[in-house]
């Protein structure tokens, strides 16, 4: 059911630049390696809920931290910074560029 | 002091009794590093001027009588957990600069008993892998052969320890990555029950599958080390209350499930392992086959979701908020070009294969099927653990293997994981105690025995590894 990975559909999924190289090597690795998770198919799971072996934890929304109190200490670890706040390149073109 | 065979509770006694101080303690790892570790490459970063620092005011406590189990002991940490103010790269180019800026909860609770940090240690790239070779600073060496493998992915922590380069050290278990190298490393290696110790501070890999956990020399280190960092954390919403889950009854009972482990596994290792069933069965232990039918499904089931929660966990490396980030025209280039240049092999090979199984039209039959079966995986221990007190396995098919031997086979790499993610996928404690040494060319090599226990139940861990 995996004979064809397509890797670039991938690789752009995951926002990773691959080279073409490592491209030709995945396509036969990839493949491989899901066939051999594929044996998981085999395995009879009717009536198997996990219900029974998790839990849903929860926790009150109250005593939030000061507000500003780690600021700094984040921001200090960001690549690009403009006052308090992290400086990315532009989200949205309107040129309608991706 | 001999630091070649000390363990931590042999230093205790002895820096209690002020027969040596924990400076010149310190200062004796320090010396065995600078002069060792060139040729072993366990550390990726000795922190001497900081060690000596803590060693000091370890020795103001226990002057003034107010010491710790692990006040003053030297230790090595795996390079993904935090310790603020400290590099933490997870061996990735991606985080080469990346400065912690805060302490991962297992880190404070060493501090707070006024431990010793030697260093950080090497290890597969973002814990994935089996013998430290997908580190992007180099592969660690096997103490016990410089030609082969310490295993992994905590390969730079057990080769620490096992060369005298540390007293213990700190590791993460998403597949087998504490229990593995401890196994190729002749150490005793403990991954808690899943919630057992808090996850805050850790780098994410499988977040459904990672523990923190410790390598020594000796069981009783191991839980010394255990009983520091354990306990419910606010900050990691899945560690467990205390007792939270109920205790059983010692039977004095080990199962063995005969089907699963008569393949795959090197002819020595496995009697080896049968040679350890006999000790215990002389210690007065019933041992007795267990069905456990789903246990085959449990390395194909790891392969599905640890890519699963490693393409997720990884989309934080983007070159936005912390670590490289690769100037690019947009912010599209910046994601992939820091995550194209910033990622090694296998952490890509995962990313692209979590990706897969969690895309639209194959989420079903891969990621959804496969937590099903891990269901099943579940269920089997759960059965077995009615009438055993614990499940016994090797704890990897063979010895340590040749630096190279497996790098451009990832499968083959996978098998090293056969028997320990089984633990993983159920959530179950499981620990990995030396039985002895096979000889591969002329070398003796140690191999591991596993124990895995009900959830909680580290104690029959420690309980039945000290008869081992």
């Amino acid at each position: 059911m995996s004979d064809k990975v397509d890797i670039v559909a991938l690789a752009k999924l995951a926002r990773l630049e691959v080279s073409d190289a490592e491209v030709a090597k995945l396509e036969k690795e990839i493949p491989e390696i899901l066939k051999f998770v594929e044996a998981i198919q085999k395995a009879d799971v009717s009536g198997v809920s996990e219900t029974k072996s998790l839990r849903n934890v929860m926790r009150a929304d109250e005593n939030p931290i000061e507000s500003g109190k780690y600021t700094e200490t984040l921001l200090a670890a960001a690549p690009s910074r403009e006052g308090n706040r992290v400086a990315v390149k532009q989200v949205l073109s309107r040129k309608g560029k991706k | 002091m001999d630091i070649s065979t000390l363990t931590i509770a042999e230093a205790r006694r002895a820096l209690n009794a002020k027969e040596y101080s924990a400076l010149e303690l310190t200062n004796a790892y320090l010396d065995a590093i600078a002069k060792k570790d060139k040729d072993i490459h366990a550390y990726l970063e000795v922190w001497t001027g900081s060690a000596r620092e803590e060693a000091k005011a370890a020795d103001v406590l226990i002057a003034a009588g107010k010491q710790k189990p692990l006040t003053g002991i030297p230790l090595a940490l795996k390079d993904n957990l935090l310790v603020e103010g400290r590099v933490a790269s997870s061996a990735s180019k991606i985080l080469e600069n990346y400065v912690a800026s805060y302490d991962a909860t297992a880190i404070a609770k060493l501090k707070a008993q006024g431990a010793v940090f030697l260093g950080r240690t090497n290890m597969d790239e973002f814990a994935m892998g089996s013998s430290t070779e997908n580190s992007a600073y180099g592969v660690t060496k096997n103490p016990h052969d410089l030609s082969r493998v310490p295993g992994g992915s905590s390969g730079g922590s057990a080769a620490a320890v096992a060369a005298g380069l540390a007293l213990g050290a700190l590791g993460s278990d998403t597949g087998g990555s504490i229990r593995q190298p401890a196994s190729h490393c002749g150490l005793v290696g403990l991954k808690p029950t899943y919630g057992a110790v808090s996850r805050f501070g850790l780098m994410p890999m499988g977040s459904s599958l990672d523990q923190i956990g410790p390598l020594a020399r000796t069981v009783s280190d191991a839980q010394i080390l255990f009983d520091a960092i354990r306990g419910y954390d606010v900050n990691d919403s899945t560690s467990s209350p205390e007792n939270f889950y109920p205790q059983h009854p010692f039977k004095r009972v080990i199962g063995v499930p005969r089907a699963f482990i008569s393949k795959g596994v090197d002819e020595d290792v496995l009697a080896r392992f049968n040679a350890t069933l006999d000790i215990l069965k002389n210690a007065g232990y019933e041992i007795r086959d267990v069905d456990m039918p789903n246990l085959p499904y449990a390395l194909p089931v790891y392969y599905v979701i640890c890519p699963a929660e490693v393409s997720t966990n990884l989309a934080r490396y983007d070159g936005i908020r912390y670590g490289l980030s690769v100037p690019a025209d947009t912010i599209g280039e910046v994601y992939t070009k820091t995550r194209g240049s910033g990622f090694g092999p296998e952490v890509r090979r995962r990313t692209l294969i979590g990706t897969f199984v969690l895309s639209s039209g194959y989420a079903d039959a891969y990621y959804r099927k496969a937590r099903s079966v891990r269901e099943l995986i579940r269920a089997d221990f759960a059965r077995a653990f009615q009438s055993v007190d614990a499940v016994a396995m090797p704890t990897a098919p063979g010895p340590a293997f040749r630096i190279g031997e497996k790098a451009s086979d990832p499968l083959a790499m996978y098998l090293e994981d056969i028997f320990s993610v089984t633990a993983n996928l159920a959530g179950v404690p499981a620990i990995s105690i030396p039985s002895g040494t096979v000889e591969r060319d002329g070398k003796n090599l140690p191999v591991g025995f596993q124990l895995i226990a009900p959830h909680g139940g580290e104690e029959t861990l420690f309980k039945i590894g000290a008869d081992v």
